[in-house]
């Protein structure tokens, strides 16, 4: 009797042994998603991890959809310290140094190792990989990204006699070009601004553009030097303000990030700057025809990169990152990478990406969507810096103050230069 | 024998009270300890100590973050725009609150539409009534944009004007608040009883009279409940802000939570983060202590 008790014990242990090895034999991940632009970017994501667990099937991703990069950034380094279990994220390109000091991620070059593997690590846009690579290695594979691209309404540059095949190339025809466009009523109240450059959201993003063309880069390579007082940069922000103050072809305060889209899709400006991301949702909402070109210049062409990249977590288990990163190879394959770019307008992250044959046709028939591409002749990092949040708001602050008309460029820039060397100078 | 046993037996018995009056308090006193107090301590007591850096541990730096506190304009600017913040919200939500309830405590016709109308702000989450507030607010498109453009006014970044920033997010605080503290008042209203205004009348009492004299005193109790709630969520609550305006433009809508959460959650300031919310916590229950101990002398009717 005894025996047999034993022999059905031993039984039941023996099933829940095999079950649970079978349940393991899948490993699940998580990962933090952020959105930044409207449009169905979570429906377009999961669409993409159904197709990967379908020819993976020992693999399961979760994606979480955390708010914008600031709030998906805060949730995955919470649920880091609170042992939740999340293996990889995409998260701001500009987080790296972030990242690195708080001692979360793992760099690529120790898990993808095969001379396969290297050759896909190469395969990107240098453009792309430069706010991947700090100390000699790369720790963020780019994905979700973009650059500034500038968006015109053709219909309002007829009615307002210019052509509408030559959007503003510098800044002064930006100005010129704006006081042209911007339309008043009867009584005198503007109807339709000349132009629209956010200043909330990402105020910094925006402004490193307007430096970058003026011929300054913002930071030094190891992120721990800021150049905000320098006087391209002073000047660079003078001119922001002007286009409100002098010029009068833009409002008077900040512009608002999230709704700038439908204001552009609603003629509310002829012209407005903006990440390429939104360049499907504008195109599906134009009631008119629209154009995009790169960023006017000044001193020369330029646009910061931007939007997220891959990180794998340390907490993940030896297996668990190998998991992560045949999922992000998947991801950042030619076909899926030139199917998100369409999808979305982010830029497709890989020369080889804009060679697959559903690319090249999408692109011969809304030439729009290399715009982006022939930008990274010109573009630059994005500001990156150690203690990246707590910087990136001193310049936010600066910025907003000017564009507001309570503080100077020159005293505001000062300012926030040396705010940021006070919490730099310990990372030198 | 018997004198002991009846020792022993008094002694039981209030052993058992004892034991008994702990269990019935144990569960909220473990919960109120775990999430409450031991936070509070151990915020104090984070706030004597540097926030760990890499290669460089926390240690104790005294009242360092205390006085670099006091240099921080942006604490100034915070603590400031809360103070605003709380003397637009307080009277503009509980006056409303209380005409509204007087109002809809009246009989007409289509009054439970009424009440249910004023209450579904209160029920809505923050965050998608703001995000509805978000395109209200927006220039030249949004609702307030288009009904001034009747009247031939212009465009305003209602949103990106430091002057207008703030009172925009009061506005939406007070319409959110008035619905949820005129249930209160409402609640109150119905226990009075209908003899004091049939006397009122027979004694020739005029409505304003009557509502002054006798309505708003027997209120007391209900408007010190509600003051009290009022207050707390000026501080307390901050999800707006988080989507109309992420406290901006520079600083100007940020109010003392937010910027507790900026600074903890965002720049991982956590030394710091312990000593704003230290402050904080000073303030909300210097607040708490002189409402209840001035107010309650003068709450009841007597």
């Amino acid at each position: 009797m005894k025996q047999k008790w034993m022999r059905v014990l031993g039984g039941l242990v023996l099933a829940v042994v095999l079950g649970a090895t079978a349940a393991s034999a899948a490993v699940e991940l998580n990962m933090y998603y952020p959105v930044a632009v409207g449009g169905p970017i979570t429906k377009i994501i999961d669409d993409m991890i159904a197709e990967f667990e379908k020819t993976h099937p020992a693999i399961k991703v979760k994606a979480v959809y955390a708010g914008n990069y600031d709030d998906t950034r805060v949730k995955a380094l919470a649920a880091l310290k609170a042992n939740q279990p999340v293996q990889l994220s995409v998260l701001f390109s500009i987080d790296l140094f972030e990242l690195m000091d708080q001692d979360v991620i793992v760099p690529f070059d120790d898990l993808a190792t095969s001379a396969e593997d290297k050759q896909w690590l190469s395969s990107f846009y240098p453009a792309l990989m430069q706010n991947s690579k700090a100390k000699g290695k790369i720790w963020g594979i780019p994905f979700q990204r973009s650059t500034i691209v500038m968006y015109h309404n053709k219909e309002a540059f007829k009615e307002a006699g210019l052509d509408p095949n030559k959007p503003p190339a510098t800044w002064k025809e930006m100005a010129e070009m704006g006081q042209k466009l911007t339309k008043k009523d009867a009584s005198g109240n503007v109807t339709r601004w000349g132009v629209l450059i956010p200043s909330t959201g990402y105020p910094y993003w925006m402004f490193q553009a307007f430096c970058i063309q003026n011929g300054r880069e913002l930071m030094n390579q190891d992120g721990n030097q800021t150049y905000f007082d320098r006087p391209e940069v002073v000047e660079a922000l003078q001119y922001w303000r002007d286009l409100a103050a002098k010029y009068k072809v833009m409002p008077e305060g900040t512009v608002e990030w999230g709704t700038l889209r439908q204001k552009f899709l609603e003629g509310a400006t002829a012209i407005m700057w903006h990440t390429t991301g939104n360049l499907t949702a504008v195109r599906e909402g134009a009631k008119f025809d629209f154009g995009v070109s790169m960023l006017p210049a000044n001193k020369r062409r330029g646009s910061p990169t931007g939007g997220g990249n891959f990180y794998i977590f340390k907490k993940a288990s030896a297996e668990e990152r190998q998991a992560s990163l045949q999922f992000i190879k998947f991801m950042t394959s030619p076909e899926m990478t030139a199917r998100w770019s369409m999808a979305t307008g982010y830029v497709a992250t890989s020369p080889a990406a804009y060679k697959t044959a559903t690319l090249e046709k999408y692109i011969a028939d809304f030439p729009a969507a290399a715009v982006a591409r022939d930008q990274f002749e010109y573009s630059v990092a994005e500001l990156s810096v150690h203690e990246n949040a707590r910087v990136k708001k001193f310049l936010d602050d600066a910025i907003q103050s000017v564009l507001t008309g309570a503080k100077s460029p020159q005293d505001a820039l000062s300012g926030a230069q040396q705010q940021a060397e006070r919490v730099l100078k310990s990372y030198r | 024998m018997a004198a002991a046993l009846r020792k022993a037996m008094s002694f039981n018995s209030k052993t058992a009270r004892w034991v008994n009056a702990w269990l019935l308090l144990s569960p909220a006193a473990v919960l109120m300890v775990a999430f409450t107090h031991f936070p509070i301590v151990g915020g104090f007591f984070a706030s004597f100590f540097s926030t760990a850096r890499p290669g460089r541990p926390s240690r104790f730096v005294g009242v360092e973050n205390y006085t670099s506190m006091l240099n921080d304009p942006v604490f100034w600017q915070v603590l400031g725009n809360n103070f605003f913040y709380a003397l637009g919200t307080i009277p503009l939500s509980v006056s409303l609150a209380l005409l509204m309830a007087v109002w809809v405590n009246g009989r007409f016709r289509g009054r439970a539409v009424v009440r249910a109308a004023y209450f579904t702000p209160t029920i809505l989450p923050m965050i998608a009534v703001a995000n509805i507030w978000l395109f209200f607010y927006t220039p030249q498109i949004g609702l307030l944009d288009k009904i001034r453009s009747l009247f031939g006014l212009a465009s305003h970044s209602w949103l990106g004007d430091p002057g207008t920033a703030l009172a925009c997010l009061m506005v939406l605080a007070v319409w959110k608040d008035a619905g949820f503290f005129m249930i209160f008042y409402l609640a109150a209203l119905q226990a009075i009883p209908p003899e004091l205004e049939e006397a009122a009348v027979i004694e020739g009492a005029g409505r304003w009279y009557f509502f002054r004299r006798i309505t708003v005193p027997l209120l007391m109790p209900t408007t010190l409940f509600v003051v009290v709630n009022a207050t707390i969520h000026s501080f307390k609550l901050v999800d707006h802000i988080f989507i109309l305006t992420k406290g901006g433009p520079d600083n100007a809508s940020s109010l003392l939570l937010y910027y507790i959460y900026e600074v903890a959650f965002s720049f991982w300031d956590t030394a710091y983060a312990s000593t704003l919310t230290v402050v904080l916590l000073a303030i909300l229950g210097a607040l708490a202590v002189g409402q209840f101990a001035y107010l309650e002398k003068r709450v009841h009717y007597r």
